[in-house]
């Protein structure tokens, strides 16, 4: 379902003397349909860049990202935009959203563009934050104003609001507490199960062993870290 | 007898060729705006120069003229028009409408309705009816053009929120032969149907405009309207106090400083005839209807 | 899948080749090409001067570009008559100015202002036009009592958004828009973008929306085009320009905005 050839990406920092930084080389990768493959390294290695190219918010050098049919690396804005309506969620550590929307409209919204019936959309959306114990009295505030373990929740349940045949996971259980670290590794297992594949980058090294079947060290990818 | 000092009807006839160009230009397309070059009149904007400046190009030495204000013939820029014709062309006036082959009119047409053959010229102080809500002149002109007359319901439609009806009581906007939107001067809405059918010429004239446009004979002109809100040809609901009439345009007179009141024709020529020929009203010298 | 093929397949709804502006010998903008496609949100950043105006306003129909070309679902804006071009202008496309006071009728009350352009369309059925004004007035969040009062008496924020009814109550499926956002609080930003992003879902309508203000494409844009003197430099994913953005000046600007 992902399948990564050759990658390569560098930064020229054109207002510092045009300075051109090489952060990856030879990224090769392979995540199957029912897969949840883990990215470890240190940090600065390279695991939040790899997953920024494969979602198509860093512009990759050169190689392919094949997601389903489409290569992100090549592809129109306007087909990487209808990619991720669809097939590539991504639930990332921070939430951006309109100020003022209420989390239960921010939870549906995936679900609304992809033209789900708002009252459908909305029902599913309440379903995901009850089971990750939002209180239902703060399904009407904006979530800007929440606790961070709150706001991840609710990215958490944006992100999967709709059922995505693959998946970017940065961090999913950062900063929950045991209850609920325990609700969204039960959602990649649903993921899973049904087919989805997940690439996915885990510090908490007990969620990781149990949901990945794979790690892929990004180091290998590192120009001038390489072994 | 003329005054010698001028020409024939004030006007020197280069002037009167020109609005008579731009009179055919109008008749030629009905409802639509023609310049023409104003002249100075003796006498100021709003007594009545775009008129004169139309009637004088259409007099010839056989007409019979009429000048009406609002209704009456007998009122100060009613006479000192006529007058000024009498001085400038020698021609006959008369107050009886079926009698004038050329009737000057301010915000009104006679009751009397009108035949082939006479024409009918109105003072105009505005001849924009677009100017109520588009205040810039080189876009209301292309709106004319591409006939966008939306903006015109939009002020019957502020009408009907503000006062719960079109409460536009005069120069109530019409269109045209299906083309084009025009102010029929200020007219109370009543006479509104006259304008549509009349066999009579129906000239505009705006001297400090300086535009003139024109209705022939039997032109088709709508009264702009909404579905739910259709156009009515309303007026105050009385007789005439004086002759009687149901279904003439009236004018309310205060007679008192304690709230009396009547009602009587606007219409003088067409009251008195009617009194002539033996009609009666509720406040008439001689009591009530014999 | 269907809906990426549907994305995939559909015809651009507004493309633009070539399009050059000059005023005399300084340029406007040149050169400038990109497709719109129907429910897309392109938005043009660039500072003060780097042409986004100029487009704009070429775009929409209000200058005369020199060079270049106007496709808008296949038929070529620029070879129309005015006649042709004032029936796009109130009826398929529409457009925001930046100042409402621009885009609205002051003297005309806000249920006449979201009516006229009904009734520049034919509509002649007062209650009817009354009731979609008060449908539209409600969409964008304005109590249907204030129907009848005149826009003088709105707050900025509110006239913004009355001059948004009155632009989408006739359905137009291309709507150009000038820094909406510009004179208006932060508060009163926030619920307009959200109500703008809710319309432009809602109704799939293809918007080229024309700021300085980073924070507000990221939040609405689908897509950037970022322009610099006249010419447009780097265009892409919204997210992925103000990311990792490519050219100098694009680096420059995403970095001399506070966190957005």
């Amino acid at each position: 379902m992902i399948e990564i050839q050759n990658l390569s990406k560098s930064f020229t920092l054109h207002n510092q003397g045009g300075v051109a930084i090489p952060v990856m080389a030879g990224a090769h990768l392979r995540v199957g349909p029912g897969e949840c493959v883990g990215l470890v390294g240190r940090s600065g290695a390279g695991k939040s860049t790899l997953m920024r190219m494969v979602y198509g918010n860093y512009l990759a050098g050169a190689g392919s990202i094949r997601i389903g049919e489409l290569d992100v690396v090549t592809a129109e804005p306007r087909q990487i935009l209808a990619l991720r309506r669809a097939v590539l969620g991504h639930v990332s550590q921070f939430l951006r959203v309109v100020p003022r929307v209420p989390t239960l409209e921010v939870v549906a919204e995936p679900l609304l563009r992809l033209g789900v019936a708002p009252d459908a959309a909305r029902a599913r959306a309440a379903e995901l934050l009850a089971r990750l114990n939002i209180p239902e009295r703060l399904w009407r505030l904006s979530p800007t104003t929440f606790s961070g373990g709150e706001q991840q929740r609710v990215n958490i349940a944006r992100g999967f609001a709709h059922d995505y045949p693959a998946l970017l996971l940065d961090e999913p259980t950062a900063s929950l507490d045991a209850q609920n670290r325990e609700v969204v590794l039960r959602l990649i297992e649903e993921a899973k199960a049904r087919g989805a594949a997940i690439l996915g980058i885990f510090h908490d090294e007990g969620a990781r062993d149990r949901v990945c079947d794979r790690l892929v060290d990004v180091t290998g990818f590192t120009p001038g870290l390489a072994a | 007898m003329t005054d010698q000092a001028y020409n024939f009807a004030y006007l020197d006839e280069q002037t009167k060729r020109m609005i008579r160009r731009a009179l055919l230009k109008a008749l030629a397309i009905p409802g639509y705006q023609v310049p023409f070059a104003s002249r100075e009149m003796p006498m100021p904007y709003g007594w009545g120069t775009g008129g004169v400046q139309v009637t004088a190009a259409c007099l010839t030495p056989d007409d019979r003229l009429k000048v009406i204000d609002q209704g009456a013939d007998d009122t100060t820029n009613a006479v000192s028009i006529r007058r000024f014709f009498q001085r400038t062309a020698a021609v006959e006036t008369t107050e009886r409408t079926a009698d004038a082959t050329v009737i000057q009119t301010r915000h009104r047409i006679p009751e009397q309705p009108l035949a082939e053959g006479q024409v009918l010229v109105y003072q105009v102080p505005i001849p924009e009816p677009l100017r109520f809500l588009e205040p810039r002149e080189n876009e209301t002109r292309k709106m004319h053009e591409l006939e966008e007359y939306g903006l015109m319901h939009v002020k019957l439609y502020e009408d009907i929120a503000r006062h719960g009806e079109i409460a536009t009581a005069y120069a109530y906007p019409v269109r045209v032969e299906g083309r084009y939107v025009m102010d029929p001067s200020p007219i109370p809405k009543f006479d509104n149907p006259k304008l549509a059918g009349n066999p009579a010429i129906q000239l505009f004239g705006a001297g400090r405009e300086a535009r003139i446009y024109a209705l022939p004979p039997y032109s088709d002109v709508v009264s702009l309207d909404f579905e739910d809100h259709p156009f009515t040809a309303s007026k105050a609901d009385h007789a005439c106090d004086l002759c009687g009439a149901g279904s003439s345009y009236l004018d309310e007179v205060i007679t008192d400083d304690r709230g009396s009141r009547m009602f009587v024709c606007s219409d003088t020529d067409f009251c008195a005839s009617r009194q002539a020929q033996g009609h009666r009203g509720r406040l008439s010298p001689q009591g009530a209807t014999p | 899948m269907t809906l990426m093929q549907n994305a995939i397949t559909a015809a651009p709804l507004l493309s633009v080749q070539g399009l050059t502006k000059r005023y005399g010998p300084r340029i406007g903008c040149a050169d400038v090409g990109f497709d719109l496609y129907p429910g897309e949100v392109l938005g043009i950043v660039g500072e003060s001067g780097s042409g986004k105006s100029t487009l704009l306003s070429c775009l929409a129909g209000h200058q005369r570009p020199d060079q270049g070309r106007i496709l808008f679902d296949g038929a070529d804006v620029l070879g129309f008559s005015e006649a042709e071009r004032r029936r796009l202008l109130r009826g398929d496309w529409a457009y925001v100015h930046q100042n409402p006071r621009d885009g609205l009728r002051m003297g005309v009350s806000a249920g006449g202002n979201v009516g006229e352009r009904l009734m520049a369309v034919g509509a002649r059925n007062y209650a009817a036009i009354r009731e979609s004004a008060t449908d539209w007035l409600g969409r964008v969040e304005i109590a249907a009592d204030r129907i009848d009062d005149r826009p003088s008496a709105f707050s900025g924020g509110m006239q913004q958004r009355l001059q948004i009814a009155r632009n989408l109550v006739t359905g137009p499926r291309l709507v150009f828009m000038d820094e909406p956002t510009g004179g208006l609080d932060v508060s009163v930003q926030a619920r307009l973008l959200d109500l703008l992003r809710g319309l432009v879902r809602d109704l799939g309508l293809s918007v080229v929306i024309v700021t300085h203000d980073l924070a507000v494409v990221r939040l609405l844009a689908d897509r950037l085009m970022v322009m610099k003197s006249g010419r447009v430099v780097e265009t892409g994913l919204t997210d992925q320009v103000l990311d990792d953005p490519q050219h100098a000046y694009t680096q420059l600007l995403v970095s001399s905005v506070l966190q957005v």
